[in-house]
C-alpha cells in the first residue's frame, strides 16, 4: 500500500512499486452547515472539501498556532463553523436577554418616579407562552445542528481525501506520543509528518494512563485508553507546521506531551518515509518497552518498524500497560518527584 | 505500628505547604487559647459545637465553607501565578506540587466550599421559611455537619502530612490506580470525600424530609417559597446521585487497598465505567450546588423589586424539570471518548433541553424586575450580576453541549472558563447575595453596604478580567492542567488572568473587611424588627436572630409570600396577635453525638489513608459506639415554659408593631 497516496490528477509522482492505485472517486459530504470554497485546496482534491466561511483570520490571534478558528483541515474547519454558527445562534437571544436585564434593572430602580410601579404583574399567560418558546425554539434549531454534527463529524466517519489514506497508529506513553506508520514501517515520536490532503486514518491507544489526542487546527480530539482503540479520521490541507498536544490530563510529565505535527507535500512525503526508514533505531517490543518508561522525550526519535502488529500488541495488551513510577531510573525519578515514597 | 506513616510523609523540603500549614497551625491555636483563656470554651461547647439548631448548624455550614474558600482561593491564586510565569519555564512551583494543588482546588471548592454553603444557606433559613421549629432529625444534622469537617480536615491535613491527589479533583483511573499514583494522594482525597459525602447524604436526607413532611398550617406545596423548592429539588438530587459517587470511591479504594480491577487496566477493569459513573454523580451535582442558587435569587429579586416572583408555578415547573433532566445528561462530559454519534448527539441535545427551563427562570426575574421598584442593595447587585454573567455561562454551556464544538474545546481552558462562568458566576454570587440577604436574620444586624458594594464590583470586574481571558486561551487551543507551556501566543491571557485573580482578591478582601467593620459597627447596624429589607415569606416574621424555637405560634398561611400577606393584614385590620396565649414550647436537647463521631471518623480517614489497622479499628468502634449511646438516650427534648416564649416573643412584637404602625402610616 505503500505510496498509493500521491496519485492524483495533479500530481504523477514516480511510482514506486509499480502498482497502479484506482483513481479514488472522491465524495462530497455537503451538510447544513458545512460549505466548500478554499481555492488554494481545491486544485488538490476537487471538491473534497467543506471550508469555513466566517471565522479565517478571526481578529484575535490569526496564524497562530493551535488557533480554533483557523483551522487546516475539513474536519477543524466544520468543527468552528459550528462552533461560530452556534454562538451567533445563541447571540440572537442573549444580547437582547441581557439589554432588557441591565433595561429593566435601570429604568425600574426606586429612585426613577417615571417608572410604573405594577405590584401585581406577576403572571401572564402570554408572557410565559413566549419565556418558555424562546428557550425551546433556540435549542430546536440548535439541537438540529447537534444532531446533523455529530453524524457528519464522528471522529470515526471517512474525511475523503486525495489518493490512498496513510494510516497512523498513536499511542500516549508516559509523558510522549508515539506514532506509528504500519503501512511504511517507520515510527516516530512527538513528531506527526503527514502529507497534505490525504485522508488520514488514526487509530488510538495508550500505553498506560488516558490522554486525549489533539491538533487544534485539524480538529477533533479523542481519548487514547489502554486496551482500547479509538478511531479518528482527519486531514491536513495546507503545507506547514502545526503543533499538537494531549488535551486530559496524565501526570506529571503532562505539559510536555506537545508534538509537532509537520504537514509536507504529498510528494515529499515518501522522501520523508526513505529517509526515516533508513535509520538505525529500531522498533520492537523491547525498545517500546524501554520507551514507555515515565520520562519526558525533548529529542524527536525516529524507528524503523521491526512487526507492523507492534500496535495490535499494545492495543490487545500482549505488551503489558506502561509501568507507571515504580520502575523509573535515577534520572526519571528527579524529574517526576520523588514523593512518591510518601 | 504507624502503618506508611513516618517522617518523610512532612515535606521538610517544600518550602510553600511547611509554611502555609505552620501559619494555619499558628492560628489555629492562636484562636484555641483565645478561646480558652477568655473561657469561652463552655459556651462553645454547650452553644455550637453540641448544638441541634438548624440556625446554629448552618452558620457553622458557612463559617466552614468561608474559611475553605480561602484556602482553595489560595490555591487558585498559586496556580495563576504559575501559569503566569511559567512559560518557556518551570514556573516556581514542580509539576508534583502544582498537580496537587489543582487537584486541591477543584476538590475544595466543590465539596467544601460551594456545598457547604449552600446547605448551610439551606439549614438557616429553609425551616424557618416552612414555618417550622427545626428540621426533620436535628442531631442527624449536626452529624451531617461534622462528618463534612471531618473530610475538609483531612484534605487540610494532607498539605503537611503526605501529599494530595495529583490526579484532578475527579481522580480518573488509571492514573488513580495504584500502579500510576502509588502515594497517599488519592487515599486522602477518596477518604475525605467518602467520610463528608455520608455528611451530605444525611444532609440531603433531613432537608428533604424536612420540606415534604414538616410545614405550618397552610403552606401547601403551591406556596412554598421558591427558596424550598430548590431546596427540595436540590436535596432529592443529593439524595439520588451522593450513593453514586460513594459507590464509585469505594470501588476506587478496593482497587487501591484489596487489589480489586474495576478500573484498572489489567484484568478486566474498564476506566470507561468510572467516567461513567463519576458524572452520573458529577453532573447532578453541578444543578445540586445551583439550584438553591437558583432559589435564593428568586427570593433576593422578589424581595427588592418589591414584587411577588412572577410565574411562581413556571418557576416550580422550571426547577422540578431542571432536576430529573439533570439526571439524563452525564454522558456529556466525555463526548470525545467515541461513543458514536447517535449517543453523542441524543446526551447533547439532552444538555441543551436543560437550558430551556434554566432560560425560563431567567425571563421570569427579569419580568419579576418588570414594574418593581427595585432597590439596589448588596443582594440585589449579586443577583443583576448574576443574571448578566450566567447567561454568558449559559451561552458557553450550550455551546460544548453541541459535540462538534466540545470536539474542539473539550478539557481546554474555554471549558475551565465556562464551569467558572457559571459556578462563580451562578453558585458563589448565590451564596453572597445569600449570606448578605440572610446574615441580618441570622445576627441580627446588617452588613455595612458600602464595603459590600466594593466587594460585589471588584468580584464582578475580577470575574470577567480573569476568565474571559481563559475563553481566549481556550480558543487557541490552551488546554487545562499545564504546569508549563512554550506557546507564546497563550502567555498575554494567562498574564490578565493572574491582573484578574488580583482584583478577584481584592473582592474577597473587601468581603472580609465588610464583615469586620459590620461587627465593630453592630449597634449602629442593628436590624430590631427582624425585618430589615421589607421581606416576603416567614423567615422575616421572627426575630432577628430568631429564638431558638423560631415561631411563638405556627404561622397560619393563607397564600404565597406568607409573610407579605400576615403584613398587609396587619395594616388593613390594626393588629393581629393582639394577646394571645402562650404555650410550653418542647425543643430537642443538645447533643455532642455528631462531634464526637466526626472525632473517631477523622481518626479512621487518617488511619485508613495511612494504613495504621489498629487505629481504623479503635476509630471505627468509636464512632458505632457515639451511635449506640445515642440511640439508647432517654431524654431528647427539654421544655421552654410559655412564661419564656411569651417573654421572648413580646420583645419582639413591640418593634414589629411599631414597623407596621409606621409602614402604615407612609
Amino acid at each position: 500500500m505503500v505510496g498509493e497516496w500521491w496519485r492524483s490528477a495533479n500530481a504523477v509522482p514516480p511510482n514506486m512499486h509499480g502498482s497502479v492505485a484506482p483513481e479514488k472517486s472522491v465524495c462530497t459530504r455537503k451538510g447544513l452547515l458545512l460549505r466548500r470554497n478554499r481555492p488554494q485546496t481545491t486544485a488538490f482534491a476537487a471538491g473534497a472539501f467543506f471550508a469555513l466561511r466566517s471565522p479565517r483570520g478571526f481578529p484575535i490571534a490569526s496564524g497562530l498556532p493551535m488557533n480554533l478558528l483557523d483551522p487546516q483541515g475539513p474536519v477543524a474547519a466544520a468543527n468552528s463553523t459550528i462552533l461560530v454558527d452556534s454562538v451567533f445562534i445563541m447571540l440572537a437571544i442573549v444580547v437582547p436577554t441581557i439589554i432588557a436585564i441591565l433595561a429593566f434593572a435601570f429604568w425600574f430602580r426606586a429612585s426613577n418616579p417615571r417608572a410604573r410601579f405594577q405590584p401585581d404583574f406577576v403572571y401572564s399567560g402570554r408572557v410565559e407562552m413566549v419565556v418558555w418558546a424562546i428557550p425551546a425554539l433556540t435549542v430546536i434549531l440548535l439541537g438540529g445542528v447537534a444532531w446533523i454534527g455529530s453524524h457528519q463529524l464522528d471522529p470515526a466517519a471517512p474525511v475523503p481525501g486525495t489518493g490512498s489514506p496513510v494510516r497512523i497508529q498513536a499511542v500516549s506513553l508516559d509523558w510522549k506520543w508515539l506514532f506509528i506508520y504500519p503501512d511504511q514501517r517507520i515510527a516516530t515520536v512527538n513528531m506527526l509528518t503527514v502529507p497534505a490532503g490525504a485522508e488520514l486514518n488514526f487509530q488510538l491507544t495508550s500505553s498506560s494512563v488516558m490522554n486525549t489526542f489533539f491538533i487544534p487546527q485539524l480538529g477533533s480530539m479523542i481519548y487514547t485508553m489502554n486496551g482500547m482503540v479509538t478511531k479518528l479520521n482527519l486531514r491536513a490541507d495546507n503545507e506547514g507546521k502545526l503543533q499538537g498536544l494531549s488535551a486530559h490530563f496524565s501526570g506529571d510529565g503532562f505539559p510536555d506531551m506537545m508534538f509537532d505535527v509537520n504537514v509536507i507535500s504529498p510528494l515529499a512525503f515518501p522522501d520523508w518515509v526513505a529517509t526515516t526508514a533508513k535509520t538505525d533505531a529500531v522498533l520492537n517490543e523491547d525498545s517500546y518497552k524501554k520507551l514507555m518508561q515515565q520520562g519526558v522525550e525533548k529529542g524527536r526519535p525516529t524507528y524503523r518498524l521491526d512487526d507492523p502488529r507492534l500496535f495490535d500488541l499494545i492495543a490487545t495488551q500482549h505488551v503489558p500497560p506502561g509501568p507507571g513510577p515504580e520502575l523509573l531510573s535515577e534520572a526519571g525519578r528527579s524529574q517526576s518527584g520523588g514523593h512518591d515514597a510518601r | 505500628m504507624l502503618g506508611k506513616l513516618d517522617w518523610s510523609a512532612i515535606p521538610f523540603d517544600q518550602p510553600i505547604p511547611l509554611i502555609a500549614g505552620a501559619v494555619v497551625l499558628v492560628a489555629i491555636l492562636a484562636v484555641l487559647v483565645w478561646v480558652v483563656v477568655k473561657g469561652h470554651l463552655p459556651y462553645l461547647w454547650h452553644e455550637w459545637i453540641t448544638s441541634v439548631d438548624h440556625k446554629r448548624i448552618g452558620v457553622m455550614y458557612i463559617l466552614l465553607a468561608s474559611v475553605m474558600l480561602l484556602r482553595g482561593g489560595s490555591d487558585a491564586i498559586m496556580m495563576r501565578i504559575q501559569q503566569a510565569i511559567a512559560y518557556q519555564s518551570q514556573g516556581y512551583l514542580p509539576p508534583e506540587h502544582y498537580n496537587q494543588i489543582f487537584s486541591a482546588h477543584g476538590t475544595i471548592m466543590i465539596f467544601f466550599v460551594a456545598m457547604p454553603f449552600v446547605i448551610g444557606l439551606m439549614n438557616l433559613i429553609v425551616p424557618l421559611q416552612l414555618g417550622v421549629r427545626d428540621v426533620a432529625f436535628p442531631t442527624l444534622n449536626s452529624v451531617g455537619f461534622w462528618l463534612t469537617a471531618t473530610g475538609a480536615l483531612l484534605v487540610n491535613l494532607s498539605l503537611v502530612i503526605g501529599e494530595f491527589a495529583r490526579t484532578g479533583w475527579l481522580a480518573f483511573p488509571p492514573l488513580s490506580e495504584l500502579s500510576y499514583s502509588p502515594g497517599v494522594g488519592v487515599d486522602y482525597y477518596a477518604w475525605s470525600l467518602e467520610i463528608s459525602g455520608v455528611g451530605t447524604l444525611v444532609a440531603g436526607i433531613n432537608l428533604v424530609t424536612t420540606v415534604l413532611k414538616l410545614r405550618t398550617r397552610g403552606m401547601n406545596y403551591l406556596r412554598m417559597p421558591m427558596f424550598c423548592w430548590t431546596t427540595l429539588a436540590s436535596n432529592l438530587l443529593i439524595v439520588a446521585a451522593f450513593p453514586i459517587l460513594t459507590a464509585t470511591l469505594a470501588m476506587l479504594l478496593l482497587d487501591r487497598y484489596l487489589g480489586f480491577h474495576f478500573f484498572t487496566n489489567e484484568a478486566g477493569g474498564n476506566v470507561m465505567m468510572f467516567m461513567n459513573l463519576i458524572w452520573a454523580w458529577g453532573h447532578p451535582e453541578v444543578y445540586i450546588l445551583v439550584l438553591p442558587a437558583f432559589g435564593i435569587f428568586s427570593e433576593v429579586v422578589s424581595t427588592f423589586s418589591g414584587k411577588a416572583l412572577f410565574g411562581y408555578r413556571s418557576m416550580v415547573l422550571a426547577t422540578m424539570a431542571i432536576c430529573v433532566i439533570s439526571f439524563m445528561v452525564w454522558l456529556h462530559h466525555f463526548f470525545t471518548m467515541g461513543a458514536g454519534p447517535d449517543v453523542n448527539a441524543i446526551f447533547g441535545i439532552a444538555s441543551m433541553i436543560i437550558a430551556i427551563p434554566t432560560g425560563v427562570k431567567i425571563y421570569n426575574w427579569l419580568f419579576t424586575m418588570y414594574g418593581g421598584r427595585i432597590r439596589f442593595e448588596t443582594p440585589m447587585l449579586w443577583s443583576v450580576g448574576f443574571m448578566v454573567t450566567f447567561i454568558i455561562g449559559g451561552l458557553t454551556g450550550v455551546l460544548v453541549a453541541v459535540p462538534p464544538a466540545d470536539f474542539m474545546l473539550h478539557n481546554s481552558m474555554f471549558l475551565v472558563a465556562h464551569f467558572h462562568n457559571v459556578i462563580i458566576g451562578g453558585v458563589l454570587f448565590g451564596a453572597f447575595a445569600g449570606f448578605e440577604y440572610w446574615f441580618p436574620k441570622a445576627f441580627g444586624f446588617r452588613l455595612e453596604e458600602r464595603w459590600g458594594k466594593a466587594a460585589f464590583w471588584f468580584t464582578f470586574t475580577g470575574f470577567y478580567v480573569t476568565f474571559i481571558p481563559l475563553y481566549i486561551a481556550g480558543m487557541l487551543g490552551m488546554t487545562r492542567r499545564m504546569q508549563h507551556y512554550d506557546v507564546a501566543a497563550w502567555r498575554p491571557w494567562m498574564l490578565v488572568a493572574a491582573v484578574g485573580m488580583a482584583i478577584l482578591t481584592i473582592g474577597v478582601i473587601c468581603q472580609i473587611l465588610q464583615l469586620v467593620v459590620s461587627i465593630r459597627n453592630r449597634e449602629a447596624l442593628r436590624d430590631r424588627t427582624g425585618d430589615p429589607w421589607d421581606g416576603r415569606s416567614l423567615e422575616w416574621a421572627t426575630a432577628s436572630p430568631p429564638p431558638v424555637f423560631n415561631f411563638a405560634f405556627d404561622p397560619d398561611v393563607r397564600g404565597e409570600d406568607a409573610y407579605w400577606d400576615i403584613k398587609i393584614h396587619a395594616r388593613q385590620q390594626s393588629l393581629e396577635h393582639e394577646e394571645r396565649e402562650y404555650h410550653d414550647i418542647e425543643m430537642p436537647r443538645n447533643s455532642p453525638t455528631g462531634f464526637v463521631c466526626a472525632f473517631f471518623a477523622s481518626i479512621m480517614g487518617f488511619a485508613l489513608i495511612w494504613h495504621i489497622w489498629w487505629m481504623v479499628i479503635l476509630g471505627g468502634i468509636g464512632a458505632f459506639a457515639t451511635f449506640v449511646v445515642f440511640a439508647w438516650r432517654d431524654h431528647d427534648e427539654y421544655v421552654i415554659t410559655a412564661a419564656e416564649v411569651a417573654r421572648i416573643d413580646r420583645i419582639n412584637l413591640e418593634e414589629r408593631r411599631s414597623l407596621v404602625s409606621m409602614a402604615g402610616a407612609t
